[in-house]
């Protein structure tokens, strides 16, 4: 797979580590009221899609930047890539 | 129709005529008391533990495509019960008994070979490691032996002892493990479940749940509406997308995780040799095909098949363990979607909906474990308690902080 890296272009996906959903970009509060129901959350659950599906890779052996891919995991296209700095801590969406 | 070696003499003598199908292709009825989601391995073994041993047997099996058709027959059919921790280790021994006297029981042979498996150790930190994990397993009442290097360069001696990153230092041996066929698995047991009559429909997709009051009380599919008292889900691989329909979230990545298998050779390789650091394992088919594999790719997948960096990943470990293995051709590929749980270690449990039960998050290990996990489940279902020996796999575990975690490496999946 070749991810579109925003700043450096085409790049092997070798070059990178895998987090999983970016949705692990919107920690919950841990001062709120339920945070440890909704840490559990968190840490445990996921959406786990069969389609289109937003994510997190770590330009490892390159500009050790975050980047959040959107792939379709039924079929490994790769349909863009973002850096996650740029984005509002809420990856979800 | 039951199989002996004299029906095979007559049969052999009258021109093979008289073989039957091996199962019904029965139409869904209106109603059954138990519905298992999943015609793979561990459906039909929960089925035909649920009408052999628990003695129900209005049940029906639905597969969305034929019987068999996912990860049962896209494993590399390792059976073993070398596990460390104690929630695990006395399920994967149970499965092993299970799998001694399975062809007995279900008169089919699955062709289980007992003929070991040698996990090697490349440090003393690493033969520290296994002789505690020897130990945990003889507490189960499993078969485990230290091997030194020297007992290693009798039984496989064709190994790269002396490779400088990874020199082979120790191994865990265990004699009782072996290989088994795994389409015969599906097929045998799908076979005495039918012939206890277990109504097993395929081409029938579950697309949703029927739901009163907190309460599953049916399923809706391809081929019309079917009332339960009773539905489990068995279905690893897509665990995620079926419990979703039930507005569940899961503690589940699915991966996928590749497999190779080489042209055939003459008899070489006596077991099953896993070089856990170099990320390959290997055994040989009675055909003679090096059937090899190494780590999941690592991102979320549905694909069913893996890219290049794994094929070259688990080449390399084959090269570095066995040099001699580099001139056989590889001949075929093939990936399978795994469940890989937030602990490396499955589900079996109820679900907050009443009568819907889950077994999933089998991540890479889910061939040898299917004959227990067929009677675990089946006895969840049939007595709403936990087996013995599966009380440990609760989908609550998580939230609760008793995540049963082999590899120490956390809510990662992609590491497990």
């Amino acid at each position: 797979m070749l991810i579109p890296h925003p700043l450096l272009g085409l790049r092997d996906s070798q070059e990178f580590t895998y987090l999983g959903d970016a949705s692990l970009m919107n920690r919950p509060d841990p001062a709120g009221p339920s945070a440890e129901a909704e840490f559990c959350d968190y840490v445990f659950l996921r959406d786990n899609p069969a389609g289109v599906h937003r994510e997190l890779w770590f330009h490892e052996q390159g500009d050790r930047s975050w980047l959040v891919v959107t792939r379709n995991t039924l079929t490994h296209e790769i349909l863009g890539a973002e850096l996650a700095r740029n984005l509002p801590a809420r990856g979800a969406e | 129709m039951k199989f002996s070696g004299i029906k095979v003499l007559k049969e052999a003598l009258t021109g093979h005529k008289g073989w039957k199908p091996l199962w019904r292709t029965p139409d869904p009825k209106p109603a059954y008391d138990i519905i298992i989601v999943g015609g793979g391995g561990h459906g039909l073994a929960t089925a035909y533990h649920l009408a052999a041993t628990f003695g129900i047997t209005n049940i029906a099996v639905l597969e969305k495509g034929w019987l068999g058709s996912g990860n049962i027959g896209r494993n590399t059919t390792i059976i073993r019960s070398n596990y460390l921790l104690p929630g695990n280790q006395p399920f994967y021994e149970f499965s092993m008994k299970l799998w001694e006297s399975q062809e007995q029981d279900l008169n089919f042979n699955s062709m289980v070979s007992q003929r070991s498996i040698i996990n090697l150790a490349h440090s003393d930190a690493q033969r520290d490691a296994y002789r505690r994990r020897g130990n945990a397993m003889h507490l189960s009442g499993a078969d485990a032996e230290l091997l030194s290097r020297e007992q290693l360069r009798e039984m496989v001696p064709f190994l790269n002892f002396d490779n400088a990153r990874f020199p082979i230092k120790a191994g865990l041996l265990q004699r009782r493990a072996g290989t088994a066929r795994h389409d015969g698995v599906a097929w045998g047991y799908a076979r005495a479940a039918d012939m206890r009559g277990v109504d097993l429909i395929q081409n029938c997709e579950v697309t949703g749940f029927d739901i009163t009051d907190g309460r599953v009380t049916g399923v809706q599919t391809t081929r019309g509406a079917i009332k339960a008292g009773k539905v489990g889900v068995a279905v690893a691989g897509s665990s995620s997308r079926v419990m979703a329909m039930a507005g569940m979230r899961l503690p589940i990545e699915s991966h996928v995780l590749q497999a190779f298998v080489s042209e055939g050779l003459k008899p070489l390789i006596p077991g099953v040799i896993t070089f856990g650091a170099g990320h390959f394992y290997v055994s040989q088919s009675d055909k003679g095909g090096l059937v090899f594999g190494g780590d999941i790719d690592g991102y979320n997948s549905y694909a069913q098949r893996g890219n290049l960096p794994v094929v070259e990943d688990v080449a390399e470990g084959g090269m570095a363990l066995m040099p001699m293995i580099g001139r056989a051709r590889l001949l075929r590929s093939w990936g399978g979607i795994m469940d890989m749980s937030m602990d490396g270690s499955p589900i079996i449990d109820r679900t907050p909906l009443d009568g819907l039960y889950l077994n999933a998050g089998w991540c890479y290990g889910g061939f040898k474990a299917t004959p227990a996990s067929g009677y675990c489940f089946a006895h969840l279902l049939a007595t709403d308690t936990p087996h013995e020996t599966a009380t440990a796999y609760r989908l609550d575990r998580f939230h609760r902080g008793y995540v049963i975690d082999e590899k120490g490496v956390g809510a990662q999946p992609n590491l497990h």
